[in-house]
């Protein structure tokens, strides 16, 4: 019986982490009475107690099992929705995602985490209804149940269970005369909620003797809900005979945790098995932990109209190869015709080439998820932030549907969080503080995604007190990051914000001073090829604005010559390209040339110099400049020619080399040639990093 | 011939015993472990890295992959050589770090493949030149011929890699 459970396993903890995900949205969203997003909750909730009993995750399921209870109450409004209630659950979710990381990596979940919560929440079923004996904790609605049964009552507030508890033991040949257990648990699901435990020690120990049409199992079945005896009773109408029966109501059985091993604690959580969940867990859940993968999975669901989409282009690229294999064989049949099938031919690479380019892009497109998957930390985020800070926080959240590259997608979650936690930590003032300006007491934190271009751009937006440029200035002067003599534009004092060893927060809290800084995060961006920036407006608010390249392995390049070699410079960087003009070109310090662009002095670089590859030359009176920006700085290449675009598909020196400064990678071009491709910050970098070492 | 270290080519498994390509820099051999080998290419000319060492020639394109390719005469300090048809380039699997790179030497020619064993090898004197020698692995003598036997996880490691990467960062900090 060693069946391999893992990947059941494996695909019910990643269920479970999704059905969290969604309960921890839905309980953000939550507002009193709100009984459609309050079912969602209940039903995660008991899909992954379902899920986890069937594992053997027995402390999960009985940990979630308080949850349901409660929520449960919720929605039949006998629990009022308040923002403890939200907290706890709140709490019970981060437990429940410590005991399922528990038993996907191995390790201990906090048990005593896990008993205090549960306790809480024991607690609070117990508040609500406090006349209530443990039998009857949660009387349901209804009350049109047969009370005729001689166990059906004692001592429930109002006469009625909350749910049957069936003994449900078919005999052998119960399968022989065409009845299905399942079918008939199906049926009973249909009535109420329904958990099934199966009592397998009636099996044979050995496959000897075993026959395989009889029937050796028993079940014990738990029906929740306001579903009449009679109901259950017409569902085993048929089976009647052949089983043994036995129909009571819940909380009455005194035998229900010893006769019937794995069944579910009281909902009270008084029955004799409430034993610290963290016990439990290490006991039920070590041979699957064992089983699962320590690691977390790199699988990634794809929506499948993606797939379909490149079946569908595969099947197009077979056609227009059949085409072309077809074409040259008749080339070969009749010389004489050779003319039009050159027409043909040509019309058929065009095609092959169109079907490679959709190819690419929607193999590219599988890489690609919505940005929500990142965004969707944030709610909870903000909502425990804000009530740790005793701030006022109204979150918004726009463009999550946007698609950005997996891998890029991985490596954004830290730096988003860093961010949206220094907005709301530094950025958004006390409620008195704002009202004292003027301003609204619930301060907003604004997350927006869009495309712009090629790229992706994330921008998180405050509307708190923004930032103190003098007190960066004078933290940059101290950090040496600054000569007392420089007096950098308001704009560019900003940015040192980014520089190591800056923080300007007066007094140093617990949420963001971390050590992990501005620069950290801005060093994530750069290496995902991206940018970041920053806006601030004393009293007004900041806009950290990140730019992210589309998908980490193609962009659009333009080729460009420069002394005899190929480079790719990104089409996005490019601001324009164009000859010069004697009188525009000028000269500083005798060495150093400058380009006037309108009203812009743009310093002209000597590729081949400044990557050590020539003498430097004299700028001539007539060059091709490409003009391009990143990071806010200009620089103007002097190239000899510009070839064509294409799309490249980036590939990194540091596979078998190292980052080279001045490049973001190399491309194969289509002669099989390695072009560099040019990395325009870096340029800029290098361009006043090398005048200096120069002087 | 008491101490020659050529043994039954065919019989790689004899006991400490490893087996080494060798190749011909100005007239002098040397020999890095077979194993390591990935390929042996023609010469091509790379496309030329910018603010890189002499001896790094470039990079250029192995199926796909971007391969650095290092001129073992510039390495050394030796006179160059202009690279012509029996110019080869040796692919090898550089391992440092816990990290696999592929790396192309410039070298004059390919020349054996012989079996040393490690009782064969000498411990490299002391050169005496600015040249470290903590990349040669020993000295062996195969048919009265002198062979350097190279560690290339030193010789092409992170040293090699990582020269100006400092300066490098500093200036772009």
């Amino acid at each position: 019986m060693s069946m391999d459970m893992s990947q059941f396993t494996e695909a019910f903890l990643e269920e479970s982490f999704e059905g969290l995900e969604h309960m921890e949205t839905e309980l953000l969203a939550l507002n009193a009475g709100d009984e459609e997003t309050l079912h969602t909750i209940f039903r995660a909730a008991h899909s992954i107690k379902g899920g986890a009993g069937t594992f053997g995750f027995s402390a999960i399921s009985e940990f979630t099992h308080g949850m349901e209870t409660l929520l449960d109450r919720m929605r039949n409004g006998q629990q009022e929705t308040t923002p403890e209630i939200v907290n706890l659950l709140l709490r019970a979710v981060d437990v429940l995602r410590g005991q399922l990381q528990a038993a996907r990596d191995g390790g201990e979940a906090d048990p005593a985490e896990a008993a205090e919560v549960r306790a809480l929440i024991e607690a609070t079923l117990g508040d609500a209804a406090p006349d209530a004996t443990p039998d009857a904790l949660a009387p349901t609605v209804g009350g049109n149940v047969d009370g005729s049964g001689p166990e059906n009552g004692p001592g429930d507030s109002d006469g009625t269970p909350r749910g049957w508890r069936i003994h449900f033991r078919p005999h052998a040949d119960l399968l022989r005369t065409g009845n299905d257990p399942l079918r008939m648990f199906e049926v009973l699901e249909e009535l109420g909620e329904l958990t099934v435990h199966c009592d397998a020690e009636g099996l044979p120990a050995t496959l000897e003797g075993y026959d395989p049409e009889a029937s050796y199992l028993a079940w014990t079945l738990e029906l929740r809900g306001d579903a009449d005896r009679a109901d259950i009773e017409e569902v085993f109408e048929w089976v009647e005979d052949e089983c043994d029966l036995t129909i009571e109501p819940l909380e009455t059985a005194g035998d229900s945790t010893g006769a019937h091993p794995p069944a579910d604690p009281a909902p009270d959580g008084s029955g004799p098995e409430s034993t610290p969940p963290g016990g439990e867990d290490s006991a039920a859940g070590a041979p699957a932990r064992a089983a699962s993968k320590p690691t977390e999975s790199s699988s990634m669901r794809v929506n499948a109209a993606k797939i379909d989409a490149l079946i569908d282009m595969v099947g197009e690229l077979v056609i227009t190869q059949s085409m072309l294999t077809d074409i040259s064989e008749q080339m070969e049949e009749d010389p004489s015709r050779v003319e039009q099938q050159i027409e043909r031919l040509r019309s058929g690479l065009a095609e092959l080439e169109r079907n490679t380019r959709e190819l690419q892009e929607s193999v590219m497109g599988i890489r690609m998820v919505p940005i929500a998957q990142v965004f969707n930390r944030f709610p909870r985020l903000v909502h425990d932030l804000s009530g740790q800070l005793g701030k006022q926080i109204d979150l918004q959240m726009e463009g999550e549907l946007t698609e950005i590259d997996k891998t890029v997608l991985e490596h954004l979650g830290d730096p988003l969080v860093h961010l949206v936690r220094n907005a709301i930590d530094h950025g958004i003032e006390m409620p008195d503080e704002r009202s004292a300006a003027g301003k609204d007491p619930t301060g907003r934190v604004t997350l927006e995604a869009y495309h712009r271009g090629g790229n992706v751009v994330i921008e998180i937006r405050d509307d708190g007190r923004g930032m103190n440029s003098d007190r960066i200035l004078e933290k940059a002067r101290a950090a040496g990051l600054l000569r007392p003599d420089q007096n950098p534009e308001p704009h560019e004092i900003l940015q040192y914000i980014f520089e190591p060893g800056l923080s300007t927060a007066d007094q140093v809290s617990d949420l963001s001073g971390r050590g992990v800084g501005m620069d950290v995060v801005k060093k994530n961006i750069r290496g995902l090829g991206g940018n970041i920036e920053l806006h601030s407006e004393p009293g007004r608010g900041s806009r950290v604005t990140i730019r992210l390249p589309l998908t980490l392995s193609i962009m659009d390049g333009q080729l460009l010559k420069i002394h005899d070699e190929t480079f790719v410079i990104p089409l996005i960087a490019i601001v324009e390209s164009l000859q010069t003009e004697p009188e525009n070109v000028k000269q500083a310090f005798g060495k150093l040339p400058l380009y006037r662009l309108r009203d812009e002095y743009i310093p002209v670089v000597d590729l081949a110099a400044l990557f050590g590859q020539a003498e430097p030359s004299p700028m001539p009176d007539r060059a091709l400049l490409v003009v391009a920006e990143a990071d806010n700085q200009r620089v103007a290449l002097r190239v000899d020619d510009l070839l064509g675009q294409q799309q490249v598909v980036i590939k990194t020196l540091e596979t078998n080399f190292r980052r080279v400064p001045g490049t973001a990678g190399a491309t194969i071009l289509g002669d099989g040639q390695v072009a560099l491709i040019l990395d325009v910050a870096g340029i800029a970098r290098m361009t006043s990093g090398r005048d200096t070492r120069a002087a | 011939m008491a101490n020659d270290a050529t043994q039954s080519i065919q019989d790689p498994a004899t006991a400490g015993e490893d087996q080494y390509l060798t190749f011909i820099l100005a007239d002098e051999e040397y020999g890095v472990d077979i194993l390591r080998v990935q390929e042996i290419k023609g010469w091509e000319r790379p496309t030329p890295l910018p603010n890189t060492p002499d001896y790094i020639r470039g990079v250029i394109n192995v199926r796909g992959m971007i391969v650095p390719i290092i001129d073992m005469r510039l390495r050394f300090g030796m006179e160059p050589l202009e690279y012509g048809p029996t110019t080869v380039v040796i692919m090898l699997r550089v391992i440092s770090e816990d990290r696999e790179r592929v790396m192309g030497i410039v070298v004059d020619a390919v020349s054996e493949v012989y079996s040393i064993g490690d009782d064969n090898l000498q411990p490299a004197p002391d050169f005496g030149t600015r040249i470290g020698i903590d990349f040669v692995r020993g000295l062996a003598t195969v048919e009265e011929k002198m062979i350097l036997v190279l560690d290339i996880d030193t010789l092409l490691g992170p040293g090699l890699i990582a020269s100006e990467d400092a300066i490098q960062e500093g200036q772009s900090a």
